[in-house]
């Protein structure tokens, strides 16, 4: 693919913010009609980036084009390109959820029939109907989402900006979600994701740019950058439960391995080869711990993010659910 | 022509869901009658209801614009839906029109309740009304500017507040609505004019009384100019520290 294809192109982009480097030189390009995931550590400059690329922040250096065309000195010359879902869910609470999705395609010049039409065929897909007529701040969290992204995509943007989709909100609507983004993208809709669920990522995605400090890490294809990792082993534990300093502990005596607490009841342990477990369970249930299940994982995404950023990803999503301000 | 379509669901969703609800519309018949009542209790006797129009109409004014457009674009930028707006690919420029646009008619509205009450208890014949009318549009537009201009000079809902009257109540007691110019120290008249409201006042005055100090020819175009320096720089610093 050339790169005159590109839905977005990013060169050299940088954001400074006085003395703080938050995007050093990043460099990338989403083709037509792919999942490009953007990944990384809470304050890896994820957000700014997008900020740049939508318009809610002027680069201090570098060059953004949509489909060709450098919009690097107004973005808003393409913004009708883009429907944007952020973070949280921003619409107005006091209006309903027609309305509310009228609001947004009036904002996009659309006319009254036609937004209206648009409004009651997304509400549907969306298996909104019911709700229309209620006002959004009675709407659950999982309801909320759902009509922020309607309301990115009531204007049939070619590209669509996803800022953490589905986080906090339940299976059954994140599961929704999903399904409609990929339905999205089977119809050409290029989406621009980031996202703190490494499976959605997994699942949805094309091509992974990881971002870390400011600067891209990687960028591949999920075949290619699980490929990096397929000589790492990991090896999960179900134990009855044990101390806080456990992980720390079982480092001091197992240097040749990394442990990761996944919960309270879940041990994960990673290493360069394979591993006798027959010592590890003898030193756990000689500090107490019962060891009641052992199994080992095939390498995913989840052992790339880890080894890119040196991050464990369960902290990192539990700092996002608890309210952990995105970069 | 989309871009009004924008403009005129932006209006119309401000006056709906801020301007028109009844807290807002009860202010605007209460604050008028509020101040008149103020200035009878001082009078201790029947006041001259004629001379007091002017300066309750400018007031209602300033302080129904100001604190409205204030609060709501601030309440909007801290919840994030202003992002929305500045995500909609219309013009900066007309997208905080149509913002703005709301307060101006609420203004106008404001301005226009202690008139109707004046009719019933006095005589507003001679008044010339283009001049009362050119008045309070541009006393609206360069109030709610100012409130535009303090909107993006702050995070909070309270700074807004506080920020507001901060300008607001030196304005009122140097814009000659209630002393004249001519009476306040030396030191403090030439700030009086630099304020807008000095000239919004005193076109009022005129128009209501015929006692303006200045010609209106020279006040309507000043009155404009601030309307363009503060909608200028309200724009610029929006650019600078929403889109920086």
């Amino acid at each position: 693919m050339t790169t005159e294809s590109a839905a977005i192109e990013a060169q050299n982009l940088t954001k400074r913010f006085g003395d703080v480097l938050a995007v050093d030189a990043v460099d990338f390009d989403v083709r037509r009609a792919e999942v490009f995931g953007f990944l990384g550590p809470n304050g890896a400059g994820k957000t700014t980036t997008i900020n740049m690329l939508i318009g809610l922040a002027r680069p201090t250096a570098g060059i953004i084009r949509f489909f060709g065309r450098d919009v690097t000195r107004d973005v808003k010359m393409a913004q009708h390109l883009m429907g944007v879902v952020p973070d949280e869910s921003n619409l107005y609470p006091e209006l309903n959820g027609f309305e509310n999705l009228c609001f947004c395609a009036a904002l996009y010049g659309m006319r009254r029939r036609q937004r209206e039409a648009s409004a009651k065929d997304l509400l549907a897909r969306f298996g909104l109907a019911d709700a229309a007529g209620r006002p959004f701040a009675a709407y659950s969290k999982g309801m909320k989402r759902k009509l922020a992204i309607a309301a990115g995509i009531i204007h049939e943007p070619p590209i669509l900006f996803l800022d953490e989709p589905t986080t906090g909100i339940d299976v059954a609507s994140a599961r929704h979600i999903r399904q409609m983004l990929a339905d999205l993208n089977r119809a050409g809709t290029t989406i621009f994701l980031t996202t703190h669920y490494i499976e959605e990522a997994e699942r949805l995605c094309d091509r992974i740019a990881f971002l870390v400090d400011g600067r891209l890490a990687r960028l591949d294809t999920l075949a290619n950058l699980v490929r990096d990792v397929e000589d790492r082993h990991v090896v999960e534990l179900a134990i009855s439960r044990g101390e806080a300093d456990l992980s720390a502990r079982l480092e001091g005596a197992f240097p040749e391995g990394r442990f990761e607490r996944v919960s309270d009841s879940v041990l994960r342990m990673r290493t360069a080869r394979p591993t006798h477990l027959a010592p590890l369970v003898r030193f756990l249930e000689e500090h107490g711990v019962g060891v009641i299940e052992a199994r080992v994982i095939r390498p995913s995404l989840e052992e790339v993010f880890v080894a890119i950023t040196g991050i464990e990803l369960e902290r990192m999503r539990k700092e996002k659910e608890r309210g952990g301000h995105p970069s | 022509m989309k871009a009004w379509i924008a403009y005129w669901s932006i209006l119309r969703k401000d006056m709906r869901t801020y301007y028109l609800k009844p807290p807002n519309v009860s202010w605007g018949i209460i604050f008028p009658l509020a101040w008149t009542l103020m200035f009878f209790i001082k009078s201790g006797s029947a006041v001259d209801v004629r001379s007091l129009l002017p300066g309750v109409m400018a007031l209602s004014i300033l302080f129904g614009t100001t604190s409205m457009l204030a609060v709501t674009v601030t309440f909007e930028k801290k919840g994030r839906s202003f992002d929305r707006l500045l995500l909609a690919p219309i013009p900066l420029g007309l997208l905080m029109l149509a913002k703005t646009s709301g307060a101006v008619f609420f203004g106008v509205l404001n301005a226009f309740v202690p008139v109707v009450m004046a009719a019933f208890v006095a005589d507003l014949g001679g008044v010339a009304w283009w001049q009362v009318f050119a008045a309070v549009v541009l006393i609206a537009l360069s109030s709610t500017f100012l409130g535009l201009f303090i909107a993006v000079s702050v995070s909070e809902v309270f700074e807004a507040q506080t920020f507001s009257n901060f300008f607001r109540f030196p304005m009122v007691f140097l814009c000659g609505l209630f002393f004249p110019i001519e009476k306040l120290p030396v030191v403090l008249r030439p700030l009086s004019y630099v304020l807008p409201l000095t000239y919004g006042a005193d076109l009022l005055h005129g128009g209501v009384n015929r006692a303006a100090t200045m010609p209106a020819l020279l006040s309507l175009p000043v009155l404009a100019g601030f309307c363009v320096v503060l909608f200028g720089v309200s724009l610029w610093n929006l650019r600078r520290t929403w889109i920086g």
